[in-house]
């Protein structure tokens, strides 16, 4: 069991709308996990990769196929554990660090709210305990944050809470969608580097959506090319950096700025 | 506070509100302060026109105008409110609940708004009003109400849609946070603004049926309000014997309450709407 994929889709579809405005948004999209990989899904605006990570979340009904949690598919769990225990082990990290808190509540609450996940809830003592771990993890001031309202922090700063919050259940995956694209480039990199230390630490697996190859090749072990629904590439991040098989993947690659190619090969 | 800041530099909010207030003080003091007669008290003949005795004359029962004015304001803002706190009531319920759950619910609760939108309120308001024995002010601010929430209930199912679709909302979720909880916490704060908003239209809109259902006739029993006193002084003839003071008045307060209260509304919308905040 340990060595099969901690998540999997298989022949994932969804079209939006119906008749002559149905539109093919993810098309056919299979891909799989393994235990403590870092991998990312790359593709453009519009390419269906947030759709994709919706329904991986369970937020999103795919019209056609499958996601697997260890190998048990979502419907099937639903129907026998609900979507909680779902997510106590699968969290997500959002792209809008100001859209994701909700505005009139306090850290603290929003933080405690992850706590709903479990049947029978630890006891407060406990909750507060891991909320100030998630957020010592992430490298906040806790006596400092749990007061706060989202209006008083910084975009990196609530990116960071966002981040603790996921871990405040501690999930086995973490799906990451455009976490940094938000943020100011100079918490960027310490965003990625929380992230990634929690591969090391917590022996989380992550899965990085985002439009940024780069940023893609910097973070994950294997990669996988999303173009207009489909997954047109897939491979070690090495393999598909040095060579590029298909069309769009060379046209991302030529579009990374020169500086940065420089910095990538 | 800072909305609390804006809203007090705003002079159509301002002015909107004093002149509530004022109406508010007249009706809610007035009966105490201003006379010593009672509403229902003769103090003279037909029409007796405005004098030192009684200062917008009396009416067609020989009654002071200026005392009834006070007790009918209050009558009137009375079932203004309730109106406006049942319209509001069930207009966010359905709008959310509709917006929330989308698929076959939402379908089934915005068929049934937008019938009720199709026919026409007045001759609900009338249907009901007939057909409810015991009209009190109470009872008649509730009929109002009830067929006054579809508009709301339209307007805060489109907001909720698109809320629903919000970043907190996914991470709510993800949360654990159950339906119920998701509406009242994750949706409807984002909405206060709005919702007071619309509280403040039903409550004007509710003054205004009140007005027209009285002066039909339908109006509460043993009660002044705004809408009777101008039904007495249409039955009576007061347009014809020149008895202005029997109409002017109440027509009056009809107008600056209701004209008030919009411009308070419209103040928030300069609050809550930047763009149209007038920049100095």
């Amino acid at each position: 069991m340990s060595d099969g994929p901690i998540l999997a889709v298989e022949g994932l579809t969804r079209v939006f709308g119906s008749g002559r405005h149905a539109n093919l948004a993810v098309d056919r999209v299979d891909l799989a996990i393994r235990p403590g990989e870092v991998v990312a899904l790359i593709g453009e605006s519009g390419s269906g990769k947030t759709t994709v990570a919706r329904m991986l979340l369970g937020l999103l009904p795919p019209t056609e196929g499958t996601v697997r949690y260890r190998g048990v598919d979502l419907d099937t769990l639903r129907r026998r554990e609900g979507m909680r225990s779902y997510w106590r082990n699968v969290q997500a990290v959002f792209q809008d660090p100001f859209g994701s808190l909700n505005a009139f509540y306090s850290v603290r609450r929003c933080m405690l709210n992850a706590f709903k996940l479990f049947p029978r809830r630890p006891p407060r003592a406990e909750r507060i305990a891991r909320v100030r771990e998630a957020l010592d993890i992430v490298g906040l001031d806790v006596d400092d944050m749990l007061t706060k309202h989202p209006h008083q922090l910084s975009g990196g700063q609530r990116q960071r809470v966002m981040i603790a919050r996921a871990l405040v259940v501690q999930p086995g995956v973490l799906i990451a969608d455009e976490p940094t694209s938000m943020i100011d480039a100079s918490s960027r990199a310490a965003i990625l580097n929380i992230l990634l230390d929690l591969r090391t630490r917590l022996g989380l697996t992550v899965m990085f959506i985002t439009h940024d190859i780069g940023m893609a090749y910097y973070t994950s072990d294997r990669l996988f090319i999303m173009h207009l629904g489909r997954i047109v590439e897939e491979g070690p991040a090495d393999d598909i950096i040095r060579d590029p098989q298909h069309e769009y993947t060379k046209r991302l690659l030529a579009d990374v700025p020169t500086l940065s190619r420089e910095w990538i090969l | 506070m800072e909305l609390l800041r804006i809203l007090l530099r705003s002079n159509r909010f301002m002015a909107g509100f004093w002149i509530v207030t004022a109406v508010l003080a007249f009706a809610l003091l007035g009966p105490t302060l201003l006379t010593d007669v009672g509403p229902f008290q003769r103090v003279g003949g037909l029409f007796n026109p405005p004098s030192r005795d009684a200062l917008l004359g009396t009416d067609n029962f020989g009654r002071d105008v200026f005392t009834q004015l006070m007790y009918g304001t209050r009558t009137s803002l009375y079932i203004g409110l309730v109106a406006g706190f049942v319209a509001t009531f069930i207009g966010v319920t359905i709008g959310t609940l509709a917006g929330y759950a989308s698929g076959v619910i939402e379908e089934a609760l915005m068929g049934v708004t937008n019938v009720l939108i199709t026919i026409p309120p007045i001759v609900v308001l009338i249907l009901l009003s007939v057909a409810v024995d015991a009209r009190t002010a109470t009872t008649m601010g509730i009929i109002i109400g009830v067929t006054a929430w579809p508009w709301t209930a339209r307007a805060v199912r489109a907001q909720t849609s698109s809320l629903r679709t919000r970043e907190h909302v996914a991470i709510a979720r993800i949360s654990g946070v159950g339906s119920l909880e998701m509406m009242l916490v994750e949706i409807l704060p984002y909405m206060f603004s709005y919702i007071f908003m619309a509280f403040i239209l039903q409550l004007t809109g509710g003054i205004l049926a009140e007005a027209t259902l009285s002066m039909l006739g339908l109006g509460p029993f043993q009660t002044v309000s705004l809408g009777t006193l101008l039904h007495w002084s249409l039955l009576w003839e007061s347009v014809r014997v020149g008895a202005w003071w029997a109409f002017i008045p109440a027509t009056v307060f009809l107008s600056i309450t209701t004209f008030s209260l919009i411009l308070m509304n419209a103040g928030m919308d300069e609050i809550f709407n930047p763009t149209l905040r007038h920049t100095r």
